[in-house]
Order: C-alpha cells, then sequence, then structure tokens
C-alpha cells in the first residue's frame, strides 16, 4: 500500500508542478486581495499592522477554497476517479494523500508568501512570523474542509462559488482561532499558545471529517 | 471462479434502468451485452464495478486466487470507462506506473511497462506526454493497463472505440489470452465484438 | 411506519392529517398568544419588551430541531435510502431557515433594549448565524444540483457534516463568556424560570414545532406532486421523441 500512496502524491505533485497554473493563480490571487486592502481602507499604517493578520487569513482562505474545486473534478473527467474507487487502498486514505499534495502545491506557497505580503500591510517582523506560523499550522485544515465542498460538486462543473458558500461557514472557527493565534504569537505578553493549541486541534478534526466526509460524498455522488 | 448476477436492479437518473437481470459466468467465459445506447450497458457494468449502487439483487465473484478472501469485486476487477484515465501532463509510463502502483499489490506485482507497450505497438510513445496522443493511442494506452496488473474480471465499456482494425486485433488476442488464463470478461458494446467463447446479454427490449 | 414510504400513501396520509395539525396549530397559537399576553408577567426592568422572548426562544428552539430533523430524513436519505426522505429534507431547509431568521431578528429587536445593541460576536450569536449561513448553503446547494437523488445525497453529507454545531450552539453560552444569557430551560438541574413564565413559552414552542409540522408535510406533499408532474412531462417527451422505444420509455 505504501508504495501505492507514494505514487499518488508524486503523481499529484507532478502534475501540479507541470500544469503550474494552479499554485501561481492562487498566489497571485492571494496577493491582489492583501494589495487592495489598502485601496479599500486607506493606507493607515498603524490601522492596516493591526488588522494585518486578519487580513491575511482571509485572503488564503479564500485564495484555498476557490482554488480547490478542480480537486477531484480533473480525475472524475478522465475516469480517473473511477479507477481509483477500484483499488485495494481506502477511498479516504487516498483522498487524504490528495489533499497533502495539493496543500503543499498550493497551500504551502501560501504559507511562505505570507511574511512577504505582510509587510505590505505594515505588520512588524514578530507579527509577521506569528502570522505565518498560524497559516501554518491552520492552512491544512482550510484544505481538508474545501475537500469536502469538492467533492460534494465533484459533478458540477461551475461550482466554484457554491463551494466557497457551502464550506466557508465550517472554515469560520478556523478562521477566529487561527487570527487569535496570530496575536497571541506576536503579543506584548509572549505567547500563551492556547489559540495555538486550539487551531493544531482544529486542523486534526479538519483533517479527519474532511477524508471521511469527502470519501462518503464521492461514493456516494458517483453516477 | 465463478461470477453470478441475481436479480439486478438499477436506477440511474431516478429511472429504473436495469430490471432483475440475472447472468452467470464460468471462468474463461466471456458475456457480451448488447443493446442500443440508453439501454444500460455501460450503467450494468458500472455497477458491477461496484462505482453504482444496486437498487435491488446481487452480483458475486467467487474466490480467486492471490487477493484476500474478502477483497471486494471492485479490487479484483479491471474497469475500462469510456474515458482512458490518461493524464496529459504525464507521460504514457508514467500514467502506466501509477495505475500498476494503485491497482496491484505486494502479492501480485506488475508487468513491465516496455512489456505492455510492445504489445500494443506504443513502445515509441513510452516517454511522450499522454496528452499529444490520438484518441486510438489513448485508448491502447488504457487497454495497457489492463495488462499492468493481472485481475481476474475485465468489464470493458465499448473498448474497442477509437482502434484501427490492427489495434482490435490486439485487443482480441488480449481477450483470448485473459480468458484462457481462467479469468472473466463482460464487455458492452453496440458493434459486433467478436471475442469467444461469448454469450449474449440483451437490454434495452425492441428486435 | 415503512407503508408510508410509498409516496402514493404518505399523500393520502396528508390529506388526512392537514385539517387537524392546521387547527391544531391555530389552538394553540390562540391558547399560547392568550397566555403571553394575558398571564405572563411584565419584567421589571425591561416592561413588556420581554414577552419577544416568547417568539425568540421557541424559534430558536425550532431552528435547532429542524436542523435535527433534516439530520434524521439525512440519515434516511444515505443509509435507507427512503424516497421520502429525500422530500423530508429539501422541504426542510427553507424552514429551518426561516425560524432561524425569526431568531435572529426577535433575538436583535430583543437585544436593542437590553443590551444596547442590535448585535454582538459573541458564541451563542455567531454560532446560530453559522447554522443559518448553513441553511442558506443548503438551499442553495438544492438549487444548483438539477438530479433530485444527487442533490438529496450531497445535501445529506453536508446536514450530517453541519451536525456539530448544534452541541456547540447549545453550549455556547456554558464554555464561553458571552453576553448572551446561559441556559434557563433545558439545563441540568431543570427549568430555572417562573411556572407563569414557563408555561405560556412551553404553550408557544408547542404551536411553533406544529406549525413547523403542518408547513413540513404541506412541503413534502407539494414536492411529491412536482416531482410527478416532471415525470409526467419526462415521459410525454420520450413517446414523442422516439416512437419505436415507445414500450421502453414506458416503463
Amino acid at each position: 500500500m505504501r508504495s501505492a500512496l507514494a505514487a499518488l502524491f508524486v503523481r499529484e505533485v507532478k502534475i501540479a508542478g507541470r500544469i503550474g497554473g494552479g499554485a501561481t493563480v492562487g498566489l497571485v490571487f492571494f496577493l491582489i486581495l492583501v494589495t487592495i486592502v489598502p485601496f479599500g481602507i486607506g493606507p493607515e499604517r498603524q490601522l492596516l499592522a493591526r488588522i494585518g493578520p486578519s487580513i491575511l487569513w482571509i485572503a488564503a482562505l479564500l485564495a484555498t477554497l476557490l482554488g480547490l474545486d478542480r480537486l477531484f473534478q480533473a480525475d472524475d473527467e478522465d475516469g480517473s476517479l473511477d479507477l481509483l474507487m477500484t483499488s485495494e487502498v481506502p477511498l479516504e486514505i487516498l483522498v487524504a494523500v490528495k489533499c497533502c499534495a495539493h496543500w503543499i502545491m498550493t497551500g504551502l506557497p501560501l504559507v511562505l508568501a505570507s511574511p512577504f505580503f505582510g509587510a505590505l500591510l505594515a505588520i512588524e517582523p514578530p507579527g509577521l512570523a506569528g502570522v505565518g506560523l498560524s497559516l501554518l499550522i491552520g492552512t491544512p485544515a482550510l484544505t481538508f474542509l474545501g475537500a469536502i465542498g469538492a467533492a460534494l460538486l465533484v459533478s458540477l462543473r461551475r461550482g466554484g462559488l457554491l463551494m466557497a458558500v457551502l464550506i466557508l461557514p465550517f472554515t469560520i472557527p478556523v478562521l477566529i482561532f487561527g487570527v487569535a493565534t496570530a496575536s497571541d504569537l506576536s503579543g506584548p505578553e509572549g505567547p500563551g499558545f492556547q489559540p495555538l493549541m486550539v487551531l493544531a486541534a482544529l486542523t486534526l478534526i479538519a483533517a479527519v471529517t474532511g477524508t471521511f466526509a469527502a470519501a462518503a460524498a464521492l461514493r456516494v455522488l458517483l453516477r | 471462479m465463478r461470477l453470478r448476477a441475481e436479480g439486478l436492479s438499477i436506477d440511474r437518473g431516478g429511472r429504473r434502468v436495469i430490471r432483475a437481470t440475472s447472468f452467470a459466468l464460468e471462468a474463461g467465459e466471456a458475456l457480451l451485452v448488447t443493446g442500443p445506447n440508453g439501454a444500460g450497458k455501460s450503467t450494468l457494468l458500472r455497477a458491477i464495478a461496484g462505482l453504482l449502487p444496486l437498487a435491488a439483487g446481487s452480483v458475486h465473484l467467487a474466490p480467486s486466487a492471490g487477493f484476500d478472501r474478502d477483497a471486494s469485486l471492485s479490487e479484483r476487477s479491471h474497469y475500462l470507462g469510456h474515458a482512458d484515465a490518461a493524464k496529459a501532463a504525464l507521460s504514457v509510463r508514467e500514467n502506466l506506473e501509477f495505475w500498476a502502483a494503485l491497482l496491484g499489490s505486494r502479492n501480485r506485482p506488475a508487468h513491465s511497462v516496455e512489456e505492455a507497450l510492445t504489445r500494443l505497438d506504443l513502445s515509441r510513445l513510452i516517454d511522450v506526454s499522454a496528452g499529444l496522443l490520438s484518441a486510438g493511442q489513448r485508448r491502447r494506452v488504457a487497454l495497457a493497463r489492463l495488462l499492468m496488473t493481472k485481475r481476474p474480471l475485465w468489464l470493458l465499456d465499448e473498448p474497442q472505440n477509437a482502434l484501427d482494425s490492427r489495434a482490435l486485433d490486439c485487443l482480441l488476442d488480449m481477450a483470448k489470452e485473459h480468458l484462457a488464463g481462467g479469468g472473466i470478461i463482460v464487455a458492452a458494446t453496440h458493434t459486433p465484438l467478436p471475442i469467444e467463447p461469448g454469450r449474449a446479454l440483451r437490454l434495452g427490449g425492441g428486435p | 411506519m415503512l407503508v408510508y414510504a410509498n409516496p402514493a400513501n404518505f399523500l393520502r396520509l396528508v390529506e388526512r392529517l392537514l385539517p387537524a395539525v392546521t387547527l391544531l396549530t391555530l389552538v394553540l397559537f390562540g391558547l399560547g398568544l392568550g397566555l403571553v399576553f394575558f398571564v405572563a408577567p411584565a419584567d421589571y426592568q425591561q416592561g413588556d419588551t420581554v414577552r419577544i422572548m416568547f417568539i425568540h426562544v421557541p424559534a430558536a428552539w425550532m431552528a435547532l430541531f429542524i436542523y435535527g430533523v433534516m439530520a434524521v430524513a439525512a440519515l434516511g436519505t444515505l443509509v435507507w435510502r427512503h424516497p421520502l426522505a429525500d422530500a423530508a429534507q429539501k422541504a426542510a431547509a427553507p424552514l429551518g431557515a426561516g425560524f432561524t431568521l425569526i431568531c435572529l431578528a426577535t433575538g436583535s429587536l430583543w437585544g436593542k433594549p437590553m443590551w444596547g445593541t442590535w448585535w454582538v460576536w459573541d458564541a451563542r450569536l455567531t454560532s446560530v448565524f453559522v447554522l443559518f449561513l448553513i441553511y442558506l448553503g443548503l438551499i442553495a446547494l438544492w438549487q444548483t444540483i438539477e438530479e433530485f437523488g444527487l442533490a438529496a445525497r450531497a445535501a445529506a453529507i453536508l446536514t450530517l457534516v453541519g451536525v456539530v454545531n448544534l452541541p456547540i450552539i447549545k453550549f455556547s453560552v456554558d464554555w464561553w463568556n458571552t453576553l448572551h444569557q446561559p441556559a434557563s430551560v433545558f439545563r441540568l438541574g431543570g427549568p430555572m424560570i417562573d411556572a407563569s413564565m414557563l408555561w405560556p413559552l412551553l404553550v408557544m414552542a408547542f404551536a411553533f414545532t406544529s406549525l413547523f409540522i403542518t408547513l413540513h408535510i404541506m412541503a413534502i406533499r407539494n414536492e411529491i406532486l412536482r416531482r410527478r408532474l416532471r415525470r409526467l412531462s419526462l415521459r410525454v417527451a420520450n413517446q414523442a421523441e422516439l416512437p419505436s422505444f415507445g414500450k421502453a420509455a414506458a416503463q
């Protein structure tokens, strides 16, 4: 089974790397969302620095969710999904591997770019580290939750916006604790780590819920 | 080894497409499912493969060597659908090695990619991106997938689509060899497909 | 019970029940509103505005209860493939959204005089708002996926994933420091509000429940009829186009 999982992971990474588009577009979207905020609310540095972590989190949330709709659609269109379901490896594990590969190719770049984009929002270096770490721990949760939406709408070719509508309510706790973690880690009194613990717990819960719900959805919605 | 279907009823899009259909196949036998478009041939194959739920009835495949006792029918069948499951961004070799890894297991090692491609006269294309292939070539890559790992039941949905006469001969050879080795084939087709020994199952009423 | 799985039987049952539950709803509302305005006392500090509670609290209970009904229907769709479960799910979503909206709106109207603000993002209000968004998402899902069975299965999975929100709503006032008051009725140790307010509240709750049952069975009936109409239209279209397959299409 290990070779099957490794093969799937390598295949996902190769395809994402060769087709390109996905990660780059996500990154540019992230950047655009971050830059339109100063245009919208004015360039006053203190204000930007205060809401900066939240803006980065919201931008990461939207960029992740809107970039996930092709997670299963591509495989559904060319018949690969049918074959994946005839593998000896349980579908849940295949879904988890796909999500991990997707996060590494599209989520991780957002995390790595966030300190640089955060500088555009006048966040100081301690704040940048805090936001980066909170995104590192929290964005996998967004990917796993988004996978549920991607699976529910696998046969709908135009599901992007609807997917965001369905899954955003479930990502609200992740957003709340992600921003709390960012402020906590870079706060003046030193980190208390409580929001970070909750955020990590949310990611673990999302990983389990997401894989099982997405796999169930794929099985039940295949036709 | 035997494949037995009893009283299969399958719904699709809210309509009952297959009604109380039964058949039994022994090792080395093939079933050719014919009928007009929309009669439910693909639906029947997908249901046997476990991709669609059965509204009623059951389908069983007796245990086969090289598999766990409780391996499901899905895990012991090769499903060849209308689509070729070949990623455009990957080369032919990468596609086939992936499916060999995913559909095979430790106690059933895969055949080499080179062997399979030689069989289907695709050796020149081994490192070509699947996106650059013609429809016929992609179909042959899909067929090569069946040679990469051994599974006793072949479920073929219009396998001869896009194949020229030489490729078709190759397909028939593959089928003959599979049946001779004790495999079972269920193939859906709307044109005659000379797979022997074959029984016929006609769906969809009409003459 | 299973005999009502047949839509035709269910329709007959609805025709018999509908006048009775409608009457029951009207009676309970009459009784409830009477109790609210003539038996329940005005609040010492808030005066008569406290009577909004008798709409707000039952609406909140209904918002959660209807989600529970939807979750059970979702299990019916996924586990037993019960044909009525699909219709029950679809019919419940707008009703749930409606009661949640009533809860949020009446809460807001009550909050302004009591807390001085129309809205606050504390744990209880946020989680109920999330419930509202989930209802809206489900309605959008039903409208977007055209194939009924597919929509039912997708909605079922989303509903079951969202069940986690229910305990969060219920216990949010206990787990976090919220502006919203803690539980007064459904708590260990029994309700802690006076009988003169408890009884009108319970009667109003029953009235709301009866209202939901009335509207729900009506909506399920409408959904069944709508699908029948669609099937008949499809049949007509099939027969018109392919005369030689008339026998197959008519099955």
